[in-house]
């Protein structure tokens, strides 16, 4: 065990865990943001992306002692409100079905975004395939993340 | 008239007509709003009562008795409730789990539709579990909207609104007849006067319920047939969104479930010391289904059962796929054989005809693969259990945890949350009693979470079917003698389900039962009991036996030089919707004009649950394996209450229908399943998703089932479009079989 402080959605938390325990099961079971999703433990379907430091990251195998001083920004905190532009986007395409994977693919996409406002095809494919959807959602993902960068959304 | 189809259909079209009329609509009284929960604001309560005598079609998923859902066969049966309060909210009890398919918007829209409520001040109650209010509940096969909902929500809301009406005629004295109900207001135009639904809700709930409110007819409708915004997706986009394993309760422990590796086996003993090493560890408690590591976060419980070291005792099924596949070869050729279908001559058919064709075919056992993976809340306490659960099935869930805790099942809720993939899966309700015997063991709530590999490795699994088809075409090109056997598992064998000699309806539905009219058909079931768990898998039979007809069919067709659309719509003239999807999709997709070099189409329908779907896919190859462009997908579903939802269904359908048949397959050595996580089953990903063209077909006949009838034609349409390109028959799924 170890105590760690950790910068989560803007604020600073401390936590006793083990360092080799997951940021995925820190935030779900430490700090009750149960917004981020487990879905394979072994970083092959992205249900439990992240932002830290601004990068999108698998939190199933980012060890706890790995954060270090680094943002951490949760589903939770992308936005107060549901205001984020992908978050918008995502309600007017109607992506989510189950919708479980869909805090990581949100993640992915505002991260894709952040470094990429006008992302192609190619960018999205690249970006995202790291995150499975079982409901089949992608053609929606796709057309939110070009809604989300200005296309869709000028067009009408 | 639609040809009946010989075999019935897993969950069987109801006559709905005779329903209706026996459907009941009765007024709740005070002390009963309080039992149904949640009823601050009064008003007027209507519920449904549904024809005891004519629910047994409703009553078993697969129409054999009681079903594996069990539903209580005596129980009283309401079905829905709606309430009008007096501040004007409209309070629709939703019954049905919410697991993508989007019924937690499009069943509240049936009764808000008739009752002209303001759909903005329409809120929505997930229900819990209870046979005696809501009948069955168990979301399964495509049929929330269309069998039942379509029309008792519906007359709920065409009653309610007869009896506001009826109130405000009655207090400003004129006939109900000149008065309209519009958004929650009735209006009389001659007077000019109006009242909300909120002030007329009481005053309503005096009147007597009309025995046969009037529905109105589709083309009225201002609601069904719209896409309000789905209820479900501001949570969903914001993380709030609650599923199973999001529960949080008061004093919880985390745990999770170990199985023997092995099909069949028990644990022997087991050395917990390491386990209990693992900080955070409680306890490690033997259940029925293998031991439950406790502790106090997920992440110790997970290690702890790493750490675990068990002697499993021997159960004596150590079989490999290999043999798996050589004993269903076997019964292929054997005797032992229970007939589904045997029209005219299909032996005299089939040494006549003029083109024949034959073949092996053979498609894997499937893991369901849900996202999120088997879960559980269980709290027992004070001769009370309570439950929460991401389940299809929540009267299962009830009764599990009864017959755990010994309780009466009026002594056990259980709360559905969002369910983060169904697909058949949790209508099974193992991963439910695992936590409640682990709950009570330990004493504390508990949550239990099986880890992806315990989910992929202990699964129920579509059955693995081997085939062994024949058919011939004759001097016209009319496909006139198909003799198909197919050796099998049934759903249900670790439950002693099937036998010899006997047809197991779902390991032949969709070729005993196509929309094709063939004069010499031939159709039979070897058993086989293989003891690797069965479950339902998304769209069931016709997952895989479409995938075998259609691609036979295509073989059929080729065999005779014939067009593979001219040939199948020579099949059709008893099928007209069926027939009217094909050729829409052939026009929208350009079928027969040139493609880019390197491309080519491919071609398959079904009709099954109520819906009628042809697909066509575009296909090329790179580096050798298939690379999909682009699916063509012409549905008829009848009535469409939200075509943004049955949009969004069809799609994700093409993508899963697609994964299965380049990915998808559970092999087992040593009776132990081999893939563990999505390295070793694939999913498809965006990189490989193609566009999928979207057609709804106007229909003013009632809904059929949307969300699985789209899924079983895209392998097909898949595997003939790489015949038409490669001249390669695929006869063995998966397509890209993983390492």
């Amino acid at each position: 065990m170890a105590r760690f402080t950790l910068r989560v959605n803007g604020s600073s938390h401390q936590v006793d865990a083990p360092p080799d325990m997951p940021l995925l099961w820190v935030l779900r079971d430490l700090l009750g943001l149960t917004g981020t999703k487990y879905g394979c433990g072994v970083s092959q379907c992205g249900a439990c992306t992240v932002h830290m430091g601004g990068n999108a990251v698998r939190s199933c195998v980012t060890p706890v002692s790995a954060v270090g001083r680094a943002e951490v920004v949760t589903i939770e905190g992308l936005s107060a409100d549901g205001s984020h532009s992908v978050q918008k986007a995502w309600v007017e395409e109607e992506v989510p079905q189950c919708g479980y994977c869909q805090p990581g693919q949100i993640m992915s996409a505002a991260a894709l975004l952040a470094r990429t406002s006008s992302p192609t095809d190619d960018d999205i494919d690249q970006a995202m395939s790291g995150n499975l959807c079982r409901c089949g959602t992608y053609d929606r993902i796709r057309k939110a993340i070009h809604r989300a960068a200005g296309g869709a959304a000028r067009e009408g | 008239m639609e040809r009946e189809p010989e075999v019935r259909p897993l969950v069987p079209d109801i006559d709905r007509q005779v329903v209706a009329d026996a459907t009941r609509v009765f007024k709740l009284e005070r002390r009963d709003f309080v039992k149904l929960g949640a009823m601050a604001g009064g008003g007027l309560v209507l519920g449904v009562a549904f024809p005891r005598g004519l629910r047994a079609w409703e009553r078993g998923a697969d129409g054999d008795g009681a079903g594996r859902d069990g539903a209580d066969a005596d129980a009283p049966a309401l079905n829905a409730f709606v309430q009008v309060a007096t501040d004007g909210g409209v309070t629709i009890w939703m019954a049905r789990a919410e697991m993508g398919q989007g019924v937690l918007t499009a069943l509240p829209m049936l009764v808000a539709e008739e009752l002209d409520a303001d759909w903005d001040s329409v809120r929505i109650q997930q229900a819990g579990a209870d046979p005696h209010k809501y009948g069955r509940q168990t979301t399964v096969g495509s049929s929330s909207v269309r069998n039942g909902a379509w029309l008792h929500l519906r007359k709920a809301g065409a009653a309610a609104r007869a009896m506001l009406v009826a109130a405000a005629a009655k207090r400003w004295g004129v006939p109900a007849g000149e008065c309209a109900a519009s958004k929650g207001r009735v209006t009389h135009a001659g007077s000019g006067r109006s009242a909300g639904y909120g002030e007329l809700a009481e005053e309503a709930a005096r009147l007597a319920v009309p025995a046969d409110p009037k529905l109105k007819s589709p083309s009225a409708f201002t609601l069904i047939g719209t896409s309000p915004a789905r209820r479900d997706t501001p949570a969903k986009v914001r993380g709030t969104a609650d599923y199973g394993a999001d529960v949080r309760v008061e004093g919880m422990l985390q745990a999770t479930v170990v199985h023997p590796p092995r099909f069949g086996d028990s644990v022997g003993s087991f050395d917990a010391s390491k386990a209990m090493a693992v900080p955070g560890v409680r306890k490690v408690v033997p259940i029925s289904a293998g031991l439950a590591v406790v502790a106090d976060h997920t992440w110790a419980a997970f290690r702890g059962a790493e750490a675990l070291r068990v002697t499993w005792k021997d159960g004596g099924f150590g079989k490999d796929s290999k043999a798996i596949a050589a004993e269903l070869d076997g019964l292929l050729e054997g005797p032992e054989a229970a007939v589904a279908r045997n029209d005219g001559d299909v032996a005299g058919a089939l040494s006549s005809g003029a083109h024949r064709a034959g073949g092996r075919y053979v498609t894997p056992y499937l893991a369901h693969a849900t996202m999120e993976p088997m879960v559980t809340t269980a709290r027992v306490e004070k001769g009370r259990c309570e439950v929460w659960a991401s389940t299809q099935n929540p009267q299962g869930a009830q009764r599990v945890a009864a017959d755990v805790t010994g309780l009466d099942v009026s002594n056990v809720d259980v709360h559905v949350t969002f369910v983060g993939c169904g697909w058949g899966r949790r209508g099974s309700v193992d991963y439910v009693r695992d936590a409640v015997e682990t709950a009570k063991a330990v004493g504390a709530p508990v949550q239990l979470v099986w880890t992806r590999e315990e989910d992929m490795r202990h699964d129920e699994y579509r059955p693995i079917s081997h085939y062994r088809m024949q058919g011939a075409v004759d001097a016209k090109g009319r496909l006139s003698a198909l003799d198909a056997r197919v050796a099998a598992p049934p759903i249900g064998v670790q439950d002693g389900r099937g036998r010899a000699g006997e047809v197991n309806r779902s390991a032949v539905d969709g070729i005993a039962n196509s929309a094709y009219s063939i004069p010499n058909l031939r159709v039979d079931y070897r058993y086989s009991g293989i003891p690797v768990p069965t479950g339902y898998w998304r769209s069931v039979g016709p997952s895989q036996n479409t995938w075998v007809m259609e691609s036979f069919v295509d073989e059929l067709a080729h065999a005779a030089g014939r067009d593979p659309v001219e040939f199948r719509l020579a099949l059709l003239d008893g099928e007209p919707r069926v027939k009217r999807v094909l050729e829409m999709a052939a026009e929208r997709a350009g079928w027969g004009k040139p493609l880019p070099a390197g491309r080519a189409r491919g071609v398959a329908l079904v009709r099954d649950k109520g819906g009628r779907v042809a697909e066509i896919a575009e296909v090329s190859s790179e580096n050798g394996q298939p690379r999909v462009h682009r699916v063509t997908v012409v549905a008829d579903c009848g009535i469409v209450v939200h075509p943004n939802i049955v949009e969004s269904q069809y799609a994700g359908s093409v993508i899963a229908g697609l994964a299965a048949a380049l990915y998808g397959k559970i092999t087992l050595r040593e009776g132990s399943v081999v893939q563990g996580n999505f390295g070793g089953y694939p999913l498809l990903r965006m990189d490989e998703a193609p566009a999928v063209d979207v057609h709804i077909v106007d229909s003013r006949e009632d809904p059929g089932g949307v969300g699985e009838p789209a899924l079983p034609p895209a392998a097909p349409a898949l595997t003939n479009a790489w015949f038409a390109l490669t001249g390669t028959r695929v006869r063995e799924l998966p397509m890209v079989p993983q390492a």
